[in-house]
C-alpha cells in the first residue's frame, strides 16, 4: 500500500509542482502586487500601500458600474440559459424524430469562440442595420432598440448574445440529466394519479438539481470572467458611459494601456473573491454529498 | 594533404563569413501599420533601405488592430521581457517619454541630430516635444494634424455656408442644418478616443494654445473656469451629433460626410487619406473652430531601444526615417506631412500642401488623444471621463474627474 502511495505521489509531483508555481504562485504574486504602488512601468520605490488600491477601486465610477453590469449580466444570462436549456431538453426528450440533428444545431453555437459570436451579434445589433431593420419589416417596430449603443440597454444586449451561445450547453446537460432519471419514478407517479405537471415539479426538477447546480457554477464562472464577448460587441471602451463594461475589460485596459499594474491586480483579486463565493459553497456541498454516500 | 587543408580553410572562411552575415544583417521594425496608405508608406521605406543597405534582411513585425493598442500591449511584453525590436513606432511626446525614456529603456539620439543637422530642419515646437532632460529620444517620421474641420462642399454650397471660425458661428450653422434634418457634426466614438480628440480641439479653442499647453504642466488649473467653459461648449456640440455615434468608428463617421448625411467632421487629417481611398472629392477643410493659427500635432516616431539586437542596422533605419528622401517617400503615401520643413510640396496633395504651409507658421501644440501631451495612464483616465461625460453631460463630475486625473499623473497637486 505504501509503495502505491509513493508511486502515486511521484507521478503527481511534476503536475503539482507546475500548478503550485504557475497557478497558485502567480495568484499569490498578483495578490502581493495589488498591495503595492506599482502603478507605472517603472516605479523607483516599490512599497506596500496596504489596501489603498482596493479603496480607490471601490470609489472609481467605472468599477462601480462594472460591478452593477456583472450583476445585471448574471441575472439575465444564468436564468436565461437555464430556462431555455431546460425547455429545449424537455422538448428533445419527447422522442422527436430528428433528435440528433436538433441536438447538434442547438449545441453548435457553443463551439464558436466568443469573439466570433460577438462580431456576428455586433452586426445584428447595429441600430441602423441588422435586427432593427428586420423588426421594422415585420411590423414589430416596438422591439427596436439601440442595443449596445444605448446606455440604458448596454450589457443586456451582450447577455442576449451570451444566452444564445450557451443555452445549447445547458440543454445538453439537462438532456443527459433527464435521461438519467429512472423511468420507474414516472410510472409510480402515474399509478398514484399525478398530473404531468406534478410529475415534473416533484420528480423531474428535484432530480435535476445536481445538473442545475453544476450548470450554475459553469455559467457563473463565465459571467464573472466575461471579456471577449464584451470587447467584440461593445468595443474596447466598454460602450457609452461604460454601459457594457465589465471588470475583466477594465482590468485589461488599466493594466496594458494605462500601465497601472497594481490596480489591475486588485481587480483580479476582487474577481477571484467573487468567484470563490460561487465555487466554495458548491465544493462544500458536493464534498458533503460524497461523504454522505 | 596540403590541398585538403587549403580547401578546409577556405570552406571554414566562407562558413564564418556566412555566419557573420547571417547574424548582423537583420532589422526588425515594429509598428501597427498593417493596411492601406500606412503599410504602403512603410514598404516604400523598406524598399529604399534595401537599396542603401543590400545585405540586411528586414523583418516587418507589425501588429494589426486597435489603432495600436494591440501593438502597444505586445511591445510592452517584449520590452519588459528584454527582447526589444530594433526600432518601434511610437507617438512623439509623453507616450514615448513617460513610458520608455524615464524608465531607462531608450538610447539618446543627440549624435544623429548633430550629424544630420536635424535641429535646423525640424520646427522648434516639435524639437521641444522630442526632448527630455536635454536629449533627443526619437526621430519623427511624419506629422498629422488633429484640429481640422472637414465639410461636405455640396451641403455648404446649398446653404451658402462658410467654415465657422468661432463657436458662435459653429452653433448658428449647426442650428440651421439641424432644422433641415442634416446632421451638423459627425462623430464616431465607438473607440472613445474619438470623443477625447474632439474635446481636445474644444480645449484649444477655449483656452488658447498657451492655456492648453499649461494643462499638461500644471500651469493651467483643471478646476478653473476655462475648462468648465470648454466642457459646456463640448456638451452643447454633442447636441448636434449623429445619435448612433457610439456604434460608429471614426471612419464610419466619415462615411456620413461622404454620403451627404452630415455636414461637418472635426477630426485628424487621416480623414483626408480616407476620402482619397474611397474616391470622394466633394470635401473642403479649414482649421477647427477656435483653432485658427494653432497646429495640434501628433507624430509617429522611431527610437533606439537600449538592447536593440542589431544596433547598427537600427541606426541606419533612423537615418533614413529622418532624411529628406525617406520622408518625401513615406509621407505622400501615408497621407501626412513631413516633420522636416524642407520637403518638396509638389509631391503632396492639396490638403497636405495647405498643412505644410501651416506647419511652418502655426503655433504647435501636442495632441492629447494621440500620446503627445500626456502619458498613457493620464490619457486613459481622461478617456474614462469622456466615456461618462458624452452620455451624462455632467460638467461638475467631469471636471472633478479631470482634476483628479492630473493629480494621479503626478503633475497637479489638487
Amino acid at each position: 500500500m505504501r509503495r502505491y502511495r509513493r508511486v502515486a505521489f511521484l507521478l503527481l509531483a511534476p503536475s503539482l509542482l507546475l500548478i503550485a508555481l504557475f497557478v497558485y504562485g502567480f495568484i499569490a504574486w498578483t495578490g502581493w502586487l495589488s498591495l503595492t504602488n506599482q502603478n507605472d512601468l517603472f516605479v523607483p520605490h516599490v512599497r506596500f500601500v496596504g489596501l489603498s488600491n482596493y479603496l480607490r477601486l471601490f470609489h472609481h465610477p467605472r468599477f462601480l458600474i462594472d460591478l452593477k453590469n456583472t450583476l445585471t449580466f448574471s441575472l439575465i444570462f444564468i436564468p436565461g440559459s437555464l430556462v431555455l436549456g431546460l425547455v429545449g431538453a424537455l422538448l428533445l426528450n419527447t422522442g422527436v424524430r430528428a433528435e440528433g440533428l436538433f441536438r447538434t444545431v442547438f449545441l453548435m453555437p457553443m463551439a464558436l469562440s466568443f469573439i466570433v459570436t460577438g462580431v456576428a451579434w455586433r452586426w445584428l445589433m447595429n441600430p441602423t442595420s441588422g435586427l432593427n431593420l428586420i423588426f421594422d419589416a415585420l411590423g414589430l417596430g416596438f422591439l427596436k432598440s439601440g442595443w449596445y449603443t444605448d446606455p440604458a440597454v448596454g450589457i443586456k444586449a451582450v447577455a442576449l448574445a451570451a444566452v444564445w451561445q450557451l443555452s445549447g450547453y445547458t440543454m445538453a446537460l439537462y438532456l443527459a440529466g433527464l435521461r438519467a432519471i429512472p423511468q420507474v419514478f414516472y410510472e409510480a407517479a402515474e399509478v398514484d394519479g399525478a398530473s404531468p405537471w406534478q410529475a415534473f415539479r416533484y420528480i423531474t426538477l428535484p432530480l435535476l438539481t445536481p445538473v442545475t447546480l453544476s450548470a450554475v457554477i459553469v455559467l457563473g464562472h463565465i459571467s464573472l470572467k466575461i471579456f471577449d464577448l464584451v470587447i467584440a460587441i461593445a468595443g474596447i471602451s466598454g460602450g457609452p458611459a461604460f454601459s457594457s463594461d465589465v471588470p475583466a475589460l477594465f482590468m485589461f485596459v488599466t493594466t496594458f494601456q494605462a500601465n497601472r499594474f497594481a490596480q489591475g491586480a486588485a481587480i483580479s483579486i476582487v474577481l477571484l473573491v467573487l468567484v470563490s463565493f460561487l465555487v466554495i459553497p458548491y465544493l462544500y456541498w458536493s464534498l458533503r454529498r460524497e461523504v454522505a454516500e | 594533404m596540403k590541398a585538403g587543408r587549403w580547401i578546409a580553410g577556405v570552406l571554414l572562411g566562407f562558413a564564418l563569413a556566412g555566419l557573420a552575415l547571417a547574424q548582423g544583417g537583420k532589422l526588425e521594425i515594429f509598428s501597427w501599420w498593417t493596411t492601406g496608405g500606412e503599410a504602403a508608406g512603410l514598404f516604400k521605406l523598406f524598399e529604399i533601405y534595401k537599396q542603401k543597405h543590400p545585405g540586411v534582411e528586414i523583418i516587418n513585425a507589425a501588429v494589426a488592430g486597435g489603432a495600436g493598442s494591440n501593438a502597444k500591449a505586445v511591445l510592452k511584453t517584449r520590452m519588459l521581457g528584454g527582447d526589444p525590436p530594433d526600432s518601434f513606432q511610437v507617438h512623439m511626446g509623453h507616450e514615448l517619454i513617460d513610458t520608455w525614456v524615464t524608465t531607462g529603456f531608450m538610447e539618446p539620439l543627440d549624435q544623429l541630430y548633430r550629424e544630420y543637422g536635424w535641429e535646423k530642419v525640424f520646427p522648434q515646437g516639435v524639437l521641444e516635444l522630442l526632448k527630455w532632460n536635454g536629449h533627443y529620444w526619437s526621430v519623427p517620421a511624419n506629422i498629422h494634424r488633429a484640429n481640422v474641420l472637414w465639410y461636405n462642399k455640396a451641403i455648404f454650397e446649398k446653404y451658402g455656408l462658410k467654415p465657422p471660425k468661432t463657436y458662435e458661428e459653429f452653433f448658428s450653422i449647426a442650428e440651421k442644418l439641424k432644422k433641415d434634418g442634416i446632421i451638423p457634426l459627425a462623430l464616431g466614438d465607438n473607440g472613445i478616443w474619438a470623443s477625447t480628440h474632439l474635446f481636445e480641439t474644444v480645449l484649444i479653442g477655449t483656452l488658447g494654445p498657451e492655456g492648453y499647453k499649461g494643462l499638461w504642466t500644471g500651469r493651467t488649473v483643471w478646476r478653473g473656469p476655462g475648462v468648465k467653459k470648454a466642457l459646456e461648449t463640448f456638451a452643447r456640440m454633442l447636441d448636434y451629433v449623429n445619435p448612433d455615434h457610439a456604434a460608429r468608428s471614426w471612419d464610419q463617421a466619415n462615411d456620413l460626410i461622404i454620403q451627404g448625411k452630415a455636414a461637418m467632421y472635426i477630426h485628424g487629417d487621416w480623414v483626408n487619406a480616407d476620402y482619397l481611398a474611397k474616391k470622394f472629392s466633394g470635401y473642403g477643410w479649414a482649421p477647427a473652430p477656435g483653432n485658427y493659427g494653432v497646429y495640434d500635432a501628433l507624430s509617429d516616431t522611431f527610437g533606439l531601444p537600449k538592447k536593440a539586437p542589431h544596433r547598427k542596422e537600427a541606426i541606419w533605419w533612423l537615418e533614413l526615417v529622418g532624411s529628406k528622401e525617406g520622408q518625401e517617400a513615406f509621407n505622400p503615401l501615408k497621407g501626412s506631412i513631413c516633420a522636416r520643413t524642407d520637403c518638396d510640396p509638389k509631391l503632396f496633395n492639396p490638403y497636405l500642401q495647405w498643412a505644410m504651409q501651416r506647419w511652418k507658421t502655426d503655433t504647435i501644440v501636442p495632441s492629447l488623444a494621440h500620446g503627445a501631451a500626456a502619458k498613457e495612464s493620464w490619457l486613459a483616465a481622461i478617456n474614462d471621463t469622456m466615456s461618462l461625460f458624452v452620455t451624462n453631460r455632467n460638467v461638475a463630475q467631469a471636471q472633478n474627474m479631470l482634476a483628479q486625473a492630473c493629480v494621479d499623473a503626478g503633475v497637479c497637486t489638487r
